[in-house]
């Protein structure tokens, strides 16, 4: 990381450390209470005062919440929209990054407002005369259903990600794989999208946890086949303390395990400005 | 004469490329679909009765609701807290990584890891934390300052909107963080160390050189916090339940209880509104005049 | 191996003309420079000949194949590009091999052409490594192989040897001379370093603004630039210009300069007779101007203001009337700021030039 500047004689290096040190608490302390309390058994959930160290060893609490109705069903649910979100952001998305990246073309600078812009506008509206439609469509209360509005929610982003992944790889690598035989086909799968897979792969999983986390959405367009937040929070509340805890933890483990493989690519994914 | 008219004509031909269009036909008829369509949508379900009639009764009922004025007083109530508190701690979190403190990169992940918690997760911790047996109450009596159970999530009291700010300001921080480091970042540091050499001290650079340099940065991480507050939904469910409510709330509720998707789409349009406008606002008074670029 | 032939040649982009009706021919196995400064075309007419842009008009053709309409993979060429474009996710042997590959070559001959090609690059040792292992120069010369190794009709290079520092710069040029006169290849060559064009090529294209304005072998270019712009461009320091009037008196000519007279050799003076009472201008280089340190007949008078010592000659800048010079001398020629010289002008030497077109005088 670049140094900004020195740092005042007011605020000096230990000041700073303390100050980095317990915003890292501010963020870790919660993640911790929520694990202790997911592995906590039921009597220690419920009782009163409550330690802030782990008494207790136990998968009573993540069991019992596995094992309640309709949770694995809504887990396999979350994970089908998520791939299906993945897949089809990808396929759309991708194309249109690259064509960002590689091209200059009447209209580009208006696609690229337009999915900046797509930004702008709140999820939440999209979702109500989407239900509308699928019910119409018989597409309501399925996994498409849900893909299809997390997929639009993802678009723009995969398509900004995507295009700065493929501008990363230098145009002069598939200029020379034609020169030396390929076709544009051949010189994109011999050569950019080796480059770019990585990348590539960054953009799949923010998409998926994206998809994995999302609430309002699943739950208009869905009644019986949930997704894992949906039915939680539909659940949330007649449901009783270690299955919400429980449950806020299931879904918090996947999306700081993908946190941990994308951290390379943390600002190509959420730095882009305006612009 | 006849030939280079058709020379012409060949010349046109090939320079209008079409590759460039072809790849973005899939995302334009995509956003077209599930984006464009829907919004119209909505506005007609807003704006129409079954029977084709346009109507201004939906928005009329909405802004009668009882129900309407608290969800929009609490929504900006929200916003106007959140947001500030946001930034301010965000732009302290990149200042500090930018420090080349020791272990800086293990700060920039940690502090980038709610990026990845749902808002409902987020809520459910924070529910955890501020419920009648909850941490926050545990480790008062553990410390002696009360004797029983404080009730944080009494919805007569202010505190479970403290619970709530608190709970996205935990969770949707990072965003601004990760926008602001990457903003951070493009500023050459030949700026920083000019304004050192003329004797600027480390608050008149941060003051007079980074942050207008970083305002194209500031503007988005702004905007994009301020419309995702405005539709802030699960982490008001998950931490206070009914007894707060805001926009997103109600639009849900009207739809999914109450079976009306006119009024739905009435408290979406309103939430589109208030996004644009915000978003207008940032952009006017945050402007980025285009020679003023890097 | 095969000659390169451009008709016509227009590409444009938007409302920029970037290379302008070109005509060009460069020769079986010649190596051809074309130099120019940024933004002049060269890199874009590469390109065209390469089938990486489409022109908007004319034909290209490489041997006796017209090419124009052929994807760069079927024109039977090789590139270097300028950031050498070296596959970061392949060995130095696959990334020279690739071509090979592309045209389905058995495993033994890409071994044996691999090889070949690394050897004469003298990188066999780097074989298994990849590009970010490797040093710029390195790479350079990776990049190099690959294109040899597809033993191409045409070779070209954009500016292979500009990212590289100065002394490895040095060093590449006179091999990668070596080098193509070992393979004999048809090479057109894209610089803005004019030194690098007069060592390099058996002629030099000098373009601007998309047209090409002189093309003939590297001295002729030196010493016979076609206008003022050649003449400034080439050579270090570039060709001094003095603005004169063309005078004939009792049927001599002379030309009348704001420093004094000068007399052109009776050939020149043939061509300025036609354009008595006109301006002109006197191009001549630093090399071919003789300072003296006392007054002569046909010398003019100057002054001194700069004094450069550049260990084999001296560069000096002078004041003759209203124009300032450059002039060279040798080393040991005792000089300094203020002092008043003498400068005879090689008649021979003189490069005369119309001064409103600012082309030489010479059909």
């Amino acid at each position: 990381m670049r140094r900004l500047a020195p740092p005042p004689r007011l605020v000096g290096r230990g000041t700073m450390y303390l100050m980095a040190l317990l915003i890292a608490l501010w963020i870790l302390i919660p993640i911790y209470l929520i694990t202790m309390a997911a592995f906590s058994p039921k009597d220690v959930i419920y009782s009163w005062p409550k330690s802030l160290m782990p008494q207790s060893f136990s998968l009573e609490t993540l069991l019992f919440f596995l094992n309640a109705y309709g949770v694995l069903a809504s887990v396999r649910n979350s994970v089908i929209v998520a791939l299906l979100t993945l897949a089809l952001s990808l396929v759309v998305g991708a194309p249109a990054g690259y064509a960002l990246a590689r091209f200059i073309f009447r209209g580009k600078d208006v696609y690229r407002l337009m999915i900046l812009s797509t930004r702008a506008f709140p999820i939440v509206i999209l979702s109500i005369p989407l239900a509308v439609a699928f019910i119409r469509w018989n597409l309501y209360d399925t996994v498409i259903s849900v893909a299809l509005v997390h997929t639009a929610m993802a678009l723009p982003t995969t398509i900004l990600v995507t295009s700065s992944v493929f501008i990363g790889v230098s145009k002069e690598l598939e200029e020379a794989a034609m020169v030396l035989g390929c076709n544009r086909l051949q010189a994109f799968t011999k050569v950019a999208l080796p480059l770019a897979l990585p990348g590539l792969a960054a953009s799949a999983i923010f998409t998926f946890v994206l998809s994995w986390n999302e609430v309002f959405a699943a739950t208009i367009l869905t009644l019986y086949n949930r997704t894992l937040p949906a039915h939680l929070f539909v659940q949330l509340a007649a449901s009783p303390l270690p299955f919400r805890f429980a449950g806020g933890f299931f879904i918090l483990v996947p999306a700081i395990v993908f946190m941990f493989f994308v951290r390379r690519y943390l600002f190509n994914l959420w730095g882009i400005t305006l612009k | 004469m006849k030939s280079m008219a058709i020379g012409l004509k060949q010349v046109r031909l090939r320079r209008l490329n079409l590759e460039p269009y072809i790849l973005l036909l899939p995302s334009m008829v995509y956003l077209a679909l599930f984006f464009a369509w829907p919004m119209f949508q909505a506005f007609r379900l807003a704006f129409q009765t079954d029977d084709g009639h346009l109507t201004l009764s939906y928005l009329q009922r909405m802004f009668g609701d009882a129900a309407f004025i608290k969800a929009l007083r609490t929504t900006i109530v929200l916003v106007v807290s959140i947001v500030p508190i946001q930034f301010i701690l965000a732009l302290t979190m990149a200042i500090l990584v930018s420090e080349r403190l020791r272990g800086a990169d293990l700060f920039v992940y940690i502090y980038s890891i709610p990026l990845a918690v749902s808002d409902l997760a987020a809520g459910i911790i924070w529910f955890s934390i501020f419920t009648e047996r909850g941490y926050l109450n545990s480790l008062l009596y553990n410390l002696g300052l009360i004797q029983k159970p404080f009730l944080f999530l009494d919805y007569r009291t202010p505190w479970p909107i403290v619970g709530i700010v608190l709970a996205e300001v935990w969770r949707a921080t990072s965003i601004v963080f990760v926008i602001l480091v990457a903003g951070l970042q493009s500023i050459p540091r030949d700026y920083i160390e000019a304004a050192e050499i003329f004797g600027a001290n480390w608050f008149q650079r941060v003051w007079k050189v980074i942050l207008p340099l970083l305002r194209p940065s500031i503007q988005t991480a702004l905007i994009l916090r301020t419309i995702l507050a405005v539709q802030v939904f699960a982490v008001v469910v998950a931490v206070a339940g009914r007894g707060v409510t805001v926009l997103a709330a109600e639009a849900y509720r009207w739809y999914s209880e109450y079976r009306s998707p006119h009024m739905a789409a009435a408290y979406a349009m309103f939430i589109l509104v208030i996004s644009l406008a915000s978003a207008f606002i940032y952009l006017r008074t945050l402007r980025v005049r285009e020679e003023m670029r890097l | 191996m095969a000659e390169i032939r451009l008709k016509g040649v227009r590409k444009t982009f938007g409302k920029v003309v970037a290379v302008q009706d070109v005509d060009l021919t460069v020769h079986d196995r010649e190596f051809v420079v074309l130099l120019g400064p940024s933004g002049c075309g060269k890199t874009t007419l590469l390109r065209c000949i390469a089938g990486l842009e489409q022109v908007d008009k004319g034909r290209v053709f490489i041997g006796e194949q017209d090419v124009t309409d052929l994807p760069p993979r079927r024109r039977q060429i090789a590139m270097v590009f300028q950031n050498y474009a070296v596959f970061p996710h392949l060995t130095v042997f696959e990334n020279i091999a690739f071509g090979l590959r592309m045209q389905r070559k058995p495993d033994s001959e890409i071994e044996m052409r691999v090889k070949a090609a690394a050897e004469l690059l003298h990188i066999e040792e780097l074989l298994k490594r990849y590009p970010a292992q490797l040093s710029g120069g390195q790479r350079q010369r990776v990049a190099v192989a690959r294109a040899i190794a597809v033993q191409p009709q045409v070779l070209l290079m954009d500016e292979p040897l500009s990212n590289l520092d100065a002394l490895l710069r040095l060093e590449m040029r006179a091999e990668l001379k070596r080098l193509l006169r070992e393979i004999q290849s048809t090479t057109l060559y894209v610089t803005h370093d004019q030194v690098e064009a007069l060592s390099l090529g058996d002629r030099i294209a000098v373009m601007r603004d998309g047209q090409i304005i002189q093309y003939d072998t590297p001295l002729n270019i030196y010493d016979k630039p076609a206008d003022v712009f050649v003449g400034g461009f080439i050579g270090n320091p570039p060709m001094n210009f003095i603005e004169g009037q063309v005078r004939v008196e009792d049927d001599k000519v002379k030309v009348l300069t704001s420093g004094g007279e000068i007399e052109p050799t009776p050939e020149d003076g043939a061509i300025l007779r036609k354009l008595k009472d006109n301006r002109v201008l006197i191009g001549i280089r630093a090399e071919n101007i003789e300072a003296l340190p006392t007054s002569a007949p046909d010398a003019l008078e100057a002054t001194v203001l700069v004094v450069e010592p550049l260990g084999s000659h001296n560069l000096l800048t002078m004041q003759v009337g209203d124009e300032r010079i450059k002039v060279t001398t040798r080393a040991d020629f005792k000089v300094q700021t203020g002092q008043h010289l003498w400068l005879r002008l090689k008649a021979d030497k003189i490069r005369w030039m119309d001064k409103a077109s600012g082309r030489a005088l010479y059909a």
